[in-house]
């Protein structure tokens, strides 16, 4: 599935897409950051609940095709900006973790 | 003969806000270059790893990046507290982070095995009191 059709589905509020038509491969869910880094795949969408500035550079150095922030984590203002500048989708989730990776995994 | 091309990057050890500046600027050289993805995946995160270390512990230092027609190398410089035991620091799990950085998702114990990982031959030159030198090399064939 595309990033744009995820970001459309119940729960899920687009926060920045920059690029909507990039498919979704797989999924990795990780909040620590070099882990992330180490596992990820190119293509996956990354579930985390981190919300720092740092996540932007993790996302775009692993190649994730769209950061899914869970649980309703808010995000400020500047990372959103900076995520824009840089072309990195996220989108917010207002599920668990668990349940944002269950409802992926009909997709995939 | 095969030209060498340099990029050079001074990382700032203040600002944990821009870290990663320097590998999301060398991932974009190497796009323009033309390099294989895969490649520039390893290079990026190989060297941001570094970069955050820098950052972490050793408050900045010095980024060259030289692109020959077999290998992207990586070189790291810095002044820092060095590395007491190289053996231990390259195993995973192993951090010596403050819990505020742990806060922030770093300090996993995963960066120098990730720089491992993903270079095809790295070297750390480290003395305590005086600071880290790491050569990093990932081959393009």
């Amino acid at each position: 599935m595309t990033v744009e059709s995820l970001a459309k589905l119940d729960g899920m509020t687009p926060l920045v897409l920059c690029e909507p038509e990039r498919e979704i491969d797989g999924v990795y869910i990780g909040d620590l950051l070099s882990w992330v880094m180490g596992n990820a795949s190119s293509g996956d969408a990354w579930i985390t609940i981190m919300s720092n500035i740092n996540i932007l550079a993790v996302a775009s150095l692993s190649d994730v095709s769209t950061i899914v922030l869970a649980e309703g984590v808010a995000l400020e203002e500047a990372v959103i900006a900076t995520a824009k500048e840089k072309g990195i989708n996220i989108i917010s989730s207002e599920l668990s973790t668990f349940e944002t990776a269950v409802l992926l995994s009909h997709f995939l | 003969m095969s030209e060498i091309l340099n990029f050079h990057f001074d990382v700032d050890g203040d600002d944990f806000t821009s870290a990663g500046k320097a590998s999301v600027q060398v991932k974009k050289n190497l796009r323009q270059l033309g390099l294989p993805p895969e490649i520039i995946r390893r290079v990026s995160i190989a060297m941001y790893e570094g970069e955050i270390n820098m950052v972490i512990h050793a408050g900045g230092g010095k980024a060259d990046v030289n692109v020959t027609e077999e290998y992207v190398e990586i070189l790291l410089c810095d002044n820092g507290p060095g590395i007491k035991d190289v053996e231990q620091a390259m195993q995973e799990g192993f951090s010596t982070a403050t819990d505020n950085i742990r806060s922030l998702g770093f300090g996993a114990g995963m960066g120098l095995p990730n720089m491992k990982r993903y270079s095809d031959y790295m070297d750390i030159k480290s003395k305590v009191g005086e600071g880290t030198d790491i050569t990093m090399r990932v081959n393009i064939n």
